[in-house]
């Protein structure tokens, strides 16, 4: 996959919520306010995962999220990134033992950043976003 | 019947207004995501950020719906950006007077308007989502509703200006030519500021910008018409969306500033044409942050149901009492009750 520069300078957001209790939810929404601003960066969030660039995931995946998380992920147009928000999408969190649980994001789709915390801060997931940049400066270079 | 030369300066003026319309337009949409920022009391993305987008938009995946009918669903975009460059070649661009300005007037500039926006209709409901279907059923709801008061502006300036003896009242040129507050009297003007509220009301509603931005809705439709589409089928929309910004913006000051800045101070041939265009810039740019950014970071969506009654009958009846001034602005000197 070539991408070019304009790719990092542009990253269009779609938030998924796989099972969450609402507080990464908070956290992500505080992290788009006017005082961070990421859409200096070219950061914002769009309605449909056909637009996005990045998929945001808040949650352990529950059963009956698993097929519509995969449905989303796929619906997704190349090259994408996946970020797991929460330490419940890392590990499974507090609902680790749970019987509604399909297991935490990663055994589901491939992740490509985590951002731990319960939930995290926005500075946490504004890091895991620039971290997501490196990645996919990364992948440029391989491209080159 | 065309000559040969002059079809090859109407195919030429075709690609430079072509290159015009879409970098200008891609640039107003910077401005107006920047001065947004800065009225939030935010940094902003940088001006060149549309093009930043939209070079990403086309290295991305163009992904076609299975369900979708495939030949309309890629059609309608590259028809939507075609269509809202054509009208330009209409409009009068600082003192150059448009390509096509011989062939088409007013009327032709208000039917070619719909074509983009019926052709978002048709790619969404091409898409073969429900909810690209429900946005374009409301983006048919919002033409339907913004159509009228638009054709009151048009036909109140128009017959204004044919009473008061100018020739083809309808074409741009003469518009431009004769602005409607030099030909109008006191009266005239209070009715043509009335028409100037309908026009700057209307713009965001063909834009589909808040408050009338209903059949995009991101948060109740997660993004409407525009729902399946993706990388290069998205850009052309986004190019559309920015040339329609400048159309729209370049109508306005066609009907109602039209002035030059070459017209008021005397300047040498050269400066006077690069300086006309800067000051047709600022006036597009002054039209756009008064009816698109300052209106969408002051209000929120409105209702699909109360889209058409802000327009049929508050803008309606906004739009004819300025028609019934103009009129009586014409017809009162003449019956000898105003001196």
């Amino acid at each position: 996959m070539k991408l070019t520069r304009s790719f990092n300078r542009s990253l269009w957001a779609f938030h998924f919520n796989s099972g969450s209790c609402n507080g990464c939810e908070i956290e992500i929404v505080a992290a788009i306010t006017p005082r961070y601003d990421p859409e200096r960066f070219g950061i914002k969030l769009v309605g449909t995962p056909r637009h996005a660039d990045v998929l945001v995931i808040t949650g352990p995946v529950v059963k009956k999220m698993k097929d519509r998380l995969l449905r989303v992920y796929a619906q997704m147009p190349e090259p994408k990134v996946v970020m797991c928000v929460g330490t419940c999408g890392i590990s499974g969190g507090v609902f680790y033992d749970s019987y509604n649980l399909e297991g935490p994001v990663d055994e589901v789709i491939p992740v490509d950043v985590y951002v731990p915390g319960c939930p995290p801060r926005p500075e946490a997931i504004i890091h895991g976003v620039v971290k997501a940049l490196e990645k996919l400066e990364r992948i440029q270079g391989g491209g080159r | 019947m065309i000559a040969s030369w002059e079809l090859a300066m109407i195919v030429f003026s075709a690609v430079i207004v072509t290159i015009y319309g879409i970098v200008v337009g891609l640039f107003l949409l910077g401005v107006d995501r920047k001065l947004a920022a800065h009225m939030q009391a935010r940094v902003g993305p940088p001006i060149r950020q549309p093009f930043i987008d939209l070079r990403k938009l086309l290295i991305k995946e163009n992904v076609v719906p299975d369900n979708a009918i495939a030949w309309i669903f890629n059609l309608a975009p590259v028809v939507a950006l075609a269509s809202s460059i054509v009208i330009l070649l209409y409009l009068p661009i600082g003192s150059i007077y448009p390509p096509l300005g011989a062939y088409g007037d007013l009327i032709l500039v208000m039917y070619l308007l719909t074509i983009p926006a019926l052709c978002m209709v048709a790619g969404g409901f091409a898409s073969g989502s429900p909810y690209a279907s429900v946005g374009a059923q409301r983006e048919m709801v919002t033409m339907i509703a913004y159509e009228f008061p638009l054709a009151i502006v048009v036909v109140a300036v128009a017959w204004r200006l044919a009473a008061a003896g100018i020739q083809d009242p309808f074409t741009l040129g003469s518009i431009a030519a004769h602005p409607i507050w030099s030909v109008a009297g006191p009266l005239g003007i209070v009715g043509g500021l009335l028409l100037l509220l309908v026009m700057a009301v209307v713009t965001p509603a063909e834009l589909s910008r808040i408050p009338f931005d209903t059949q995009e809705a991101e948060t109740e439709l997660a993004g409407g018409l525009l729902v399946e589409y993706s990388g290069k089928n998205l850009a052309m929309f986004y190019l559309s969306q920015g040339v329609k910004t400048l159309v729209m913006a370049a109508i306005a000051v066609a009907v109602f500033i039209p002035w030059n800045l070459s017209s008021i101070v005397t300047l040498p041939e050269g400066v006077a044409l690069v300086a006309d265009l800067l000051f047709f810039l600022g006036k597009v740019i002054l039209v756009m942050f008064l009816s698109v950014s300052l209106v969408r970071v002051a209000m929120a969506r409105f209702q699909i149901n109360r889209v058409v009654s802000v327009f049929w009958i508050y803008l309606g009846l906004i739009g004819l009492v300025g028609l019934l001034l103009l009129m009586a602005d014409a017809a009162l000197p003449a019956a000898g009750v105003l001196a």
